[in-house]
């Protein structure tokens, strides 16, 4: 069956629906969108190069908490410096 | 080197002209699907934000504008889904609706209405080829599926619309 074959007899109600609902085939944007794409990705994450944010933004701060922690280990007991590298 | 290769290559810088190069082809394939201007703005953005997040994916030598329609038809089917069987979403404009008379006005309502009830995968075929005369080949890439599944949902469309409008007393 060909394309045209297929469309034979749809030709009344394919009238009545352009009637009712016409072609938006000329509908053409009206401004840039990019303002709204950047405001998405502010939003979320994973858009923080748009944002001109840093990219370590997004390290949760528990891990920075964590590494810290594990600085102010390192310099009050300095002893364990070759223990951690021992271990790495 | 190519936006899309730049882009895939992982040049954040690369989005934007990527962005502004198909924004309005994007935006002129959804608004075609989704009859409201509003709404093909959100789903052009999210359509854009889809492809950001598939970029360690992406073949940065592949056709992006096709990527792109065929995310822009799932996102567009996805609003039908959510917004199914508001009619306000498939109006015409006011300026048309005052040069008809009350009778053909109540039959054109009719008729959305009843356009408005198919499901949105069978709609969107009926609409890109009844109204917006699309060829079944390019619905077939827009959707991803094959020749034959367009000409299978169409006559699916064409026969559940013909039942909506004589349910409602109008003869299709």
């Amino acid at each position: 069956m060909t394309t045209n074959e297929h469309d034979e007899g749809n030709g009344d109600l394919r009238e009545k629906l352009r009637s009712a609902l016409p072609p938006m085939r000329d509908a053409d944007l009206q401004r840039d969108l990019w303002p709204l794409m950047r405001q998405r990705f502010e939003e979320r994450p994973g858009g923080a190069f748009l944002s001109g944010g840093p990219r370590f933004s997004r390290v949760p701060w528990f891990d920075w908490a964590l590494l810290g922690l594990a600085g102010a280990a390192l310099v009050f007991f300095p002893a364990l410096i070759p223990t951690l590298l021992y271990h790495l | 080197m190519d936006v899309l290769a730049r882009f895939a290559a992982g040049d954040m810088e690369a989005f934007e002209p990527l962005f502004r190069q198909h924004q309005r082809e994007v935006y002129g394939w959804i608004v075609r699907i989704v009859r409201e201007p509003a709404a093909a703005e959100e789903l052009t953005v999210e359509a854009f934000w889809r492809l950001y997040q598939s970029r360690a994916s992406l073949n940065p030598y592949g056709n992006c504008g096709a990527w792109l329609r065929r995310v822009a038809t799932n996102v567009a089917i996805d609003h039908l889904r959510r917004t199914r069987r508001t009619e306000p979403l498939l109006a015409e404009p006011a300026d048309r609706r005052q040069a008809d008379c009350v009778a053909q006005q109540e039959m054109k309502a009719t008729i959305r209405q009843a356009f408005g009830e198919l499901p949105p995968r069978l709609r969107v075929v009926a609409q890109l080829r009844l109204i917006e005369d699309e060829s079944y080949l390019g619905i077939a890439e827009s959707l991803g599926i094959s020749l034959s599944a367009v000409k299978l949902r169409m006559f699916r469309a064409v026969r559940l619309l013909r039942k909506n409008l004589e349910r409602r007393g109008v003869k299709p």
